[in-house]
């Protein structure tokens, strides 16, 4: 028999016991839809996760702290030397708080080390409040400490002007309204007023240019100063005194082509120097970890769906197997080849498993999308660009060979079983 | 004995020997037989119900395989003939009509008449050229299109008969073909048979326990316990 005529029989076959048919489809779909909604959400929060990585630009960044020197348990007795006070500001970047402080001795230590350039130190500055220029009501407000060489993520505007001599800001989306500066566009280009403390107890304000408005996000908390805004706030937050130069956090940018290898001795050379030193995608592996197994966990539930309906399948066709007893001896008497009617049979699994993980792909993202859009207007409006789930065609196109994969396989049993008739057995039949 | 004198006889079976089950529910289908089929006769094989007539029909057919003794097709041994060249020979040479018609209810008349040239492989052109060439022949081409479920049984039957003539065989075996259908419907299917065999040289090998069809074959075989009776040659 030629594979064209062996595959419409195949599919003639599958719908000659209709109701059968449907509802092992049906078992089917439900491992599917299941399977394609758990591979979406992973996809759409991964994708979510990344671009906000993407966003900090920061891929050839590392982050560097020293490595706490007192490994012993219990808290580590106070060096006047080394000890900052505790990090001033949280963020992706700012490394774990109070490890311990870098000083010059360090820098000069980290600019020897192979492979890195731009060794900068972070200068953390608290800021008390940003109001717009012509007064109103002030709003607490946090400045990213590595904004300065991250990029962001932007509704409006332009990034910051690392080397300008002009203060410059990025502000949240979010601040726009109550600081009364119009849509994002309008915003741009407009000055505000950040105030700090400093360290006799005194308020200062200082004027800054928004260049940029930034979408919120998950990494992306506080506004963004460029250099000259954050050594300005830092000159008056320390009172304009000598500060000891000491540091919680500093920044080096590596080779961005270098691969793992070349980076894992990076990192060793700046072990060895006491410090620790991470990339963005180190300090993030621990959300991809949650991630990835929050949507593993969904994923299995999907599996045992599946592995249900591979016994359906495999029940059903031994079903149609025995009905057709005679029909198979018929053809096997006119010639047709064990391998052929192996084949038929395996074939018919597949087009049901076809069947299933096609309509169950469809149902999935008929329902899913319109969720997701839901979901991205309403309740989860607050995360900027985040699609809960997002269907690529590859994973869609992924699913349903995987599952065609998995009736084949469920096939084989009952195709082996028709395969084995003989002709003298469909006349027993009889 | 066998093969000196005349024509190479199409099937000849010698000292075949089957057996069914094991142990003491052990059972001799059949028991040395020995018989030669000529090309263009028919042969009726008769006997009672459990004598072993399907069984000899299946093994001289080749859709079983003897446990003892020999077959032969046109003089050569078909124990050495791979199992594609068995299917390729049953598929060509040979067509089947048995009592029950193993008409398959959800394809058209003519998608079951084609069966074997789809089987065999045939484009479809030539598959739907054939077929109804042949329902054309039995005066069935006005119920191509039909489901064979619409049909009644003499009708049926001549369909089963088109199925087994569309790859122009050799021999055509016959098990009970008749055995479903009233005597009016039986004798027209039958009139075909005889008319074929007759008129186009196909060889006939009839299983059948109805005397008055036996006794329109050239030749009767009787086979009663598995063993064969006397060979009885019709005068007509």
């Amino acid at each position: 028999m030629k594979t064209t005529d062996l595959l419409a029989t195949a599919v003639r076959n599958t719908f000659r016991s209709k109701l059968r048919t449907t509802l092992t489809v049906l078992a089917l779909v439900v491992g599917s839809s299941t399977l394609t909604l758990t591979t979406a959400l992973g996809a759409g929060v991964t994708d979510y996760v990344t671009r906000q990585v993407a966003a900090l630009g920061a891929d050839d960044v590392l982050v560097v702290t020293a490595t706490a020197q007192d490994t012993s348990d219990g808290p580590a007795e106070y060096d006047p030397d080394r000890s900052t006070g505790g990090a001033a500001a949280a963020g992706p970047m700012a490394g774990p708080p109070g490890g311990g402080s870098l000083d010059d001795t360090s820098l000069d230590d980290l600019r020897a080390v192979a492979g890195l350039s731009d060794v900068e130190p972070i200068r953390t500055v608290s800021v008390d409040y940003v109001r717009a220029e012509d007064g109103g009501a002030r709003y607490e407000t946090t400045i990213a400490p590595t904004s300065s060489i991250a990029s962001s993520d932007l509704a409006a505007g332009e990034q910051l002007d690392l080397t300008g001599d002009e203060p410059e800001l990025v502000l949240p989306e979010d601040f726009l309204e109550p600081l009364d500066l119009g849509a994002a566009e309008d915003a741009v280009g407009r000055t505000v007023v950040l105030a700090v403390t400093d360290v006799l107890g005194e308020q200062h304000e200082l004027v800054a240019r928004l260049v940029g408005v930034s979408n919120p996000g998950l990494l992306s908390t506080g506004a963004g100063a460029n250099n000259t805004l954050v050594e300005q706030l830092a000159d008056l937050q320390g009172a304009r005194r000598e500060q000891p130069a000491v540091y919680s956090v500093a920044t080096a940018r590596f080779d961005p082509g270098a691969d793992d290898q070349e980076l894992q001795q990076i990192k060793d050379d700046v072990a060895a120097a006491g410090m620790t030193a991470q990339t963005v995608s180190d300090q993030l592996g621990i959300v991809t970890t949650v991630i990835s197994g929050i949507t593993g966990v969904l994923s299995a539930f999907a599996a045992v769906a599946l592995f249900a309906a591979a016994f359906g399948i495999v029940n059903t066709l031994l079903m149609s197997v025995q009905e057709r007893t005679r029909e198979i001896g018929l053809m096997k008497a006119m010639g047709m080849r064990d391998g052929r009617v192996f084949a038929l049979f395996s074939l018919e699994a597949a087009f049901i498993g076809l069947l299933g993980s096609g309509l169950g792909v469809l149902l999935a993202v008929g329902v899913g999308a319109p969720l997701s859009a839901w979901l991205a207007a309403g309740p989860l409006a607050a995360l900027g660009g985040l699609d809960v789930l997002l269907f690529q065609p590859v994973s869609l196109l992924g699913v349903v060979l995987l599952i065609v994969a998995i009736a084949f396989l469920a096939g084989t049993l009952p195709a082996r079983a028709a395969a084995r008739k003989t002709p003298i057995d469909a006349r027993r039949y009889e | 004995m066998n093969t000196s004198d005349g024509p190479v006889p199409l099937l000849e079976l010698q000292r075949v020997s089957k057996w069914y089950g094991r142990g003491d529910g052990r059972f001799h289908a059949l028991d040395r037989v020995s018989m030669q089929v000529a090309p263009g006769e028919s042969v009726a094989v008769v006997g009672k119900s459990g004598s072993g007539k399907s069984t000899l029909m299946h093994l001289a057919a080749l859709l079983d395989t003897p446990d003892e003794g020999r077959l032969l097709v046109d003089g050569q041994d078909a124990s050495g003939l791979s199992a594609k060249q068995v299917a390729g020979m049953r598929n060509r040479r040979f067509g089947f009509v048995f009592q029950q018609f193993f008409l398959d209810p959800a394809s058209s008349v003519l998608d079951n008449v084609v069966l074997p040239l789809t089987i065999a492989g045939v484009p479809a052109g030539e598959r739907r050229r054939r077929g109804m060439a042949v329902l054309e022949q039995l005066d069935l081409a006005d119920k191509a299109r039909n489901r064979s479920t619409a049909l009644s049984g003499g009708q049926k039957q001549r369909v089963v008969l088109c199925r087994a003539l569309v790859t122009e065989p050799d021999v055509i075996f016959a098990d009970e073909p008749t055995g479903n259908l009233d005597s009016a419907t039986g004798a027209v299917v039958a009139d075909e048979l005889f008319r074929l065999n007759a008129e186009g040289g196909i060889t006939l090998v009839l299983v059948t326990h109805d005397e008055d069809l036996a006794a329109r074959c050239d030749r009767r075989v009787l086979v009663r316990d598995g063993r064969l009776g006397d060979s009885l040659v019709d005068a007509a």
